[in-house]
């Protein structure tokens, strides 16, 4: 199929059932290589309920990058169709946090909240409201004058945090986004998204390759399988919210729902490992 | 005494020329080189002296700057345009590309004869000399700049709703503008040797014109105050674009 991807579906829901936030059917994604066709998604179909948080693990290839740019509009879909309900339409359907560096270094710290607000054309009153409050929930409120270049990774990352929630979205996507940080600082993040997303709770998509992260995070796990892309299996999280990232780990449940993840990943991981030495023999 | 770094390199940067000039003036007057090529610097700035007083350095000077300026900006701005497309969308790269690799290592002074047949002896020729100088170093920083941008930038421009119009003013400006500085002072640079050669043929005004009259009247004084000229406008446009750069570019990290 082809455009569009992201529809503003009519409310389907009825009474005991209400329509999914997200519903994705039979998405398919092949890539044209010079070696021949990729098929980087094969068939997911997933529903996501409204202020469901999300997560999706799975070995590096697999896919997981490409079906968030395809919720997100960045890239179309070979097959399949993405729903994504929207409650609001003045709303942007999305907004997403990117792995790796993705605020503008020719931005200051507010420049870069307020990113988001601005393209939307928000009037002026309501962007210093809502930027100083993610800034201040992200403790940034006094680097607001600062360039990217004078902040440490983390401070970055909550930047980009800060810019995604501002525009009030549909649907929250994120990629990766503490991959590039240390275990100290992953941890404190996390800790601060949880805190943040509690105030509203937006149906969130989380991509992470940490078993531990999605685990923490989330109130669903999709473990996705090695290239190409299927979904292996969906666990459901049962520990209740606001939670404690730490005090979460101590939580014997917790030790063993992520041995169980590990268990359904592990063979992924080893078929990655292998379809990576077959390419590069 | 302690000096930073700064300072230390600024007194070290002022003393090479001022111990060149005393070494000149010394071998100038004990007659080691020929004065008549070579008149001592005291010589050359009581010529300078002169000229200002009189006016006929004045007169050449802000002919040759008014060159300079329509030059730089009937060069540089369709540059800028043209380069900020160029980068951002790949059918017009390919149309103008091809264009601009053919024609630009053409010589820009072997032009000038096409140019006088173009534009005639006026101001006209002086000024396209300029503004090619400046064009091409321009476009092709430009371009450069806009490709050099990292895709995640355009991606989230995307995601967050830029339209075409705020992506050229969020991200390709702002992001290519380190390069498009870079090019903005080579062609300044350029600027200056293209004027310098323009005004030597068929001009009435200017430096250039100055130093070639002086040559032909064997007025040799007269030819390094315009070489001195030359000089300081060089220095004082890069150190004006080096500010400008650091006001317009306040996130750039420098060393």
């Amino acid at each position: 199929m082809s455009l569009p991807d992201l529809v503003l579906a009519p409310t389907k829901s009825t009474p005991e059932k209400p329509a999914p936030k997200i519903a994705i059917a039979g998405l398919t994604k092949t890539f044209t290589t010079r070696t021949g066709p990729f098929t980087a998604l094969d068939g997911i179909s997933l529903d996501i309920a409204r202020g469901n948080f999300c997560t999706i693990v799975g070995p590096s290839g697999c896919g997981k990058t490409t079906l968030l740019r395809i919720l997100a509009g960045l890239e179309s879909a070979t097959a399949g169709e993405v729903t994504i309900l929207a409650d609001d339409p003045t709303k942007p359907l999305n907004a997403m946090v990117f792995q790796g560096e993705s605020i503008f270094p020719w931005m200051t710290v507010w420049n870069n909240a307020a990113y988001g607000l601005r393209m939307r054309g928000a009037p002026r009153a309501h962007i210093r409201e809502v930027v100083g409050h993610y800034l201040d929930r992200t403790g940034l409120s006094p680097f607001a004058d600062r360039y990217p270049h004078q902040l440490s990774g983390g401070m970055k990352q909550r930047v980009s945090i800060a810019r995604a929630f501002a525009t009030d979205p549909e649907v929250l996507l994120m990629d990766e986004p503490f991959s590039a940080l240390d275990e100290q600082n992953r941890t404190l993040l996390q800790e601060e998204l949880l805190r943040i997303w509690d105030e509203a709770k937006k149906t969130v998509v989380f991509i992470t390759h940490s078993v531990d992260e999605a685990v923490t995070l989330g109130d669903r796990i999709v473990v996705m399988t090695a290239h190409p892309g299927r979904i292996k299996s969906i666990v459901e999280v049962p520990f209740p919210r606001p939670r404690q990232v730490l005090g979460l780990r101590r939580d014997p449940a917790y030790g063993a729902l992520v041995f169980r993840i590990w268990g359904d990943l592990r063979d992924e991981v080893d078929r990655a490992r292998r379809q990576e030495a077959e390419i590069e023999p | 005494m302690t000096l930073s770094p700064g300072t230390r390199d600024r007194l070290i940067g002022l003393a090479s020329p001022v111990l060149l000039l005393l070494l000149w003036e010394g071998c100038a007057r004990l007659g080691w080189v020929d004065p008549r090529f070579f008149p001592a610097p005291s010589r050359i700035a009581a010529s300078f002296v002169k000229m200002a007083s009189t006016g006929e350095l004045w007169a050449n000077l802000s002919a040759s700057l008014d060159r300079l300026f329509w030059g730089y900006l009937l060069g540089g701005i369709p540059a800028l345009l043209l380069g900020l497309a160029m980068g951002l969308y790949r059918p017009i790269r390919a149309l103008v590309d091809p264009l601009v690799a053919a024609t630009y290592p053409i010589p820009k002074s072997a032009i000038l004869p096409l140019m006088l047949l173009i534009f005639g002896l006026g101001e006209a020729s002086k000024v396209a000399m300029v503004a090619l100088g400046v064009f091409y170093p321009m476009i092709i920083n430009t371009t450069a700049g806009v490709l050099e941008i990292d895709r995640i930038y355009l991606d989230v421009g995307k995601n967050f709703g830029a339209g075409r119009w705020q992506t050229f003013r969020t991200i390709a400006l702002p992001g290519a503008a380190p390069l498009i500085m870079a090019g903005v002072k080579l062609g300044a640079g350029l600027g200056l040797v293209l004027i310098a050669i323009a005004e030597m043929v068929g001009a009435q005004s200017g430096i250039g014109y100055m130093i070639w009259n002086a040559w032909q009247l064997m007025a040799v004084d007269t030819m390094f105050v315009g070489l001195i000229v030359i000089a300081l406008l060089g220095f004082a446009f890069n150190w004006a674009l080096d500010e400008i750069e650091r006001w317009l570019l306040p996130w750039k990290a420098r060393g």
